[in-house]
């Protein structure tokens, strides 16, 4: 076995009678990406920050970098960078200020934190920034300053909690690259996402978490085998095409109020070519044609068997009309 | 590195943290200066005729000397609310839950505060007293050792004070709540001997005005720049000073340390 960088076991943590964490295991290999997989008020932020010490656990054992938390609190935080999910930088100072005084509370020479400072403003395009007050940032520099912040201790497990909620989509791929770049530098790192385009882009391994247990585990391909293919969803205004549609497609399941029809396919470029094909031997048009690639609400349904709230992570997947994914 | 230095070391960080922010917006800690300053010209300039005939009968300049050191101590309890506030509010910052998760020592965050708010206090007092002085307030009686002395008993006032203060931004929500419950940090010295003689109250009053932290400290203060009588109150200042330090140390700390919500 390797070492394990992060290991919980039996995790579990209430607020008032309000269960929020049900005994949730974990173990994550040195050098690797985790992610922790779930909608809001599933318990990741809470698993978050038991993890990095900043509330205690009700029970369960917890090891990180070798430091039992429950003994040893300051050497699990010496081996940690925590970057939460609201922002954790002072607004009233600038950014520059900000890194240094992460510097000095590293406890670096005043030479070497004017270098880490310098060095990772340059690395996450904030130099030009550094000298505004930090409340004047962007989301996304204030999300860059944070991660910036975080690794002046060069910390050997970074937490980030839900690292691209809110960024809009360019700043987004900006994090990705971040967070990958801090793995090749055999960082370990444990991210919690609503979006499982994001762990699966990421993460070398998933737990999805609802209602505070772990309801699944596994690598991005075995998680994926678990859930129901995606579909692709053609979309009709002229009744009588649909009902042309529904004939030449046995397999799928049609909507007769929306006129819609829900094919099985995973969305790969021979198997909508092969759909389009029928479509035109049929002699029909559909007016819409979306590929649906599967999606968070669908793990849950096939890990749950129950519908989770819509999240926004609905909102947020790739959905783009006429254009597989 | 022993736990002393990191202690020092971390504390003396935090310090910084607070002065940058109280140099980047001064606006808070100037609005509180407003209130002792126009409290001092108001009773002096207004009210000044009719207060010194009422201590006795003396001229204008007899009760100036009177008023000011009441009113350099509630310069104190006025800065000290603005420590609630901006304790308060950084509570409510992101950095603080960040600061948590570091191997820092924990009280520097605390001690940054305290110090911090200290050193604002000492300046306070200072221009406060710039004011008085240009007022007419004279304080030529008093030996060195008596000005240190009076120096040192407005530092371990304020010290007393902004503990229970930081202890106050704890528990409270927002900047408008901490504000509130900061509220008797100013209100004491109204119902001390800051402007009228405690004899001169109702007799069922008397007790509290008397040995409410705010009178003793005054009394010494005034014993210790203008001659007058101490006695008791000496003794009385500093444990009261202590015993707030005290409390507000441990009931800081122990708020500080316990879960964030």
């Amino acid at each position: 076995m390797t070492d394990l960088a992060i290991a919980a076991n039996g995790l579990r943590k209430s607020y008032g009678d309000k269960l929020v964490l049900d005994g949730v295991d974990l173990a994550v290999p040195e050098g690797t990406i985790f992610s922790l997989l779930g909608p809001n008020g599933a318990g990741k932020t809470t698993a978050v920050k038991i993890l990095s010490t900043l509330v205690g656990a009700d029970a369960g054992e917890i090891r990180i970098g070798g430091h039992d938390l429950a003994t040893a609190p300051q050497a699990v935080r010496a081996a940690i960078g925590v970057t939460g999910q609201f922002s954790a930088v002072d607004g009233l100072i600038t950014g520059e200020e900000n890194m240094l005084l992460m510097a000095d509370l590293h406890h670096l020479s005043k030479r070497e934190g004017r270098r880490v400072a310098a060095e990772l403003l340059e690395r996450f395009d904030l130099t030009e920034a550094a000298k505004k007050p930090a409340s004047t940032y962007s989301g996304g520099m204030k999300r860059r300053l944070d991660i910036a912040m975080t690794l002046v201790g060069d910390p050997r497990i970074i937490f980030l909690d839900e690292p691209t909620t809110g960024l809009d989509p360019r700043s987004r791929h900006n994090m990705w690259q971040i967070i990958r770049e801090l793995v090749s530098d055999g960082v370990t790192v444990f991210l919690t996402t609503q979006y499982l385009e994001e762990a699966d882009e990421l993460a070398d391994r998933i737990a999805v978490l609802n209602d505070g247990r772990i309801a699944a585990e596994g690598t991005a391909e075995e998680l994926k085998r678990l859930i129901p293919g995606g579909h692709v969803r053609l979309r009709f205004t002229d009744p009588a095409a649909y009902r042309s549609a529904t004939g030449a497609f046995p397999g799928a399941s049609g909507d007769d109020d929306s006129l819609s029809l829900r094919i099985p396919s995973d969305g790969s470029q021979r198997e909508l070519r092969s759909l389009l094909d029928r479509l035109d031997s049929a002699g029909v048009e559909a007016d819409e044609l979306t590929v649906h690639t599967p999606d968070l609400d669908d793990v849950f349904f096939a890990l749950t068997g129950s519908k989770v709230p819509a999240q926004p992570a609905q909102a947020m997947r790739p959905t783009v009309p006429n254009q597989p994914a | 590195m022993s736990s002393l230095s990191l202690a020092v070391r971390d504390s003396s960080t935090m310090l910084r943290r607070n002065l940058l922010h109280a140099r980047r917006y001064p606006s808070l800690t100037l609005n509180l200066l407003l209130t002792p300053v126009m409290l001092l010209l108001l009773f002096v300039y207004i009210f000044g005729d009719t207060m010194s005939a009422g201590i006795g009968g003396g001229d204008r300049a007899d009760y100036i000397a009177y008023l000011v050191p009441g009113l350099l101590l509630m310069t104190i309890g006025s800065t000290t609310i603005g420590t609630a506030v901006s304790v308060s509010n950084d509570m409510t910052e992101g950095i603080i839950a960040r600061f948590r998760t570091m191997a820092i020592h924990r009280p520097s965050v605390l001690v940054g505060h305290v110090v911090g708010s200290v050193l604002q206090c000492v300046m306070s007092v200072v221009l406060v007293g710039a004011v008085a002085v240009a007022i007419g307030f004279r304080s030529t009686g008093a030996t060195a050792l008596e000005w240190l002395a009076a120096f040192g008993l407005l530092v371990l006032f304020a010290t007393a004070l902004t503990w229970i203060a930081v202890g106050m931004g704890l528990i409270s929500p927002n900047a408008e709540a901490a504000s509130n419950n900061a509220m008797p940090l100013i209100f004491l010295p109204l119902i001390s001997s800051t402007f009228v003689p405690i004899a001169s109250m109702p007799g069922w009053f008397q007790p509290i005005a008397e040995y409410q932290p705010f009178t003793p400290a005054i009394e010494t203060l005034r014993g210790l720049l203008l001659g007058t009588e101490i006695g008791h109150n000496g003794w009385l200042a500093v444990a009261w000073c202590v015993g707030l330090t005290v409390l507000g140390y441990f009931w800081s700390t122990s708020k500080f340390n316990s879960d964030p919500k």
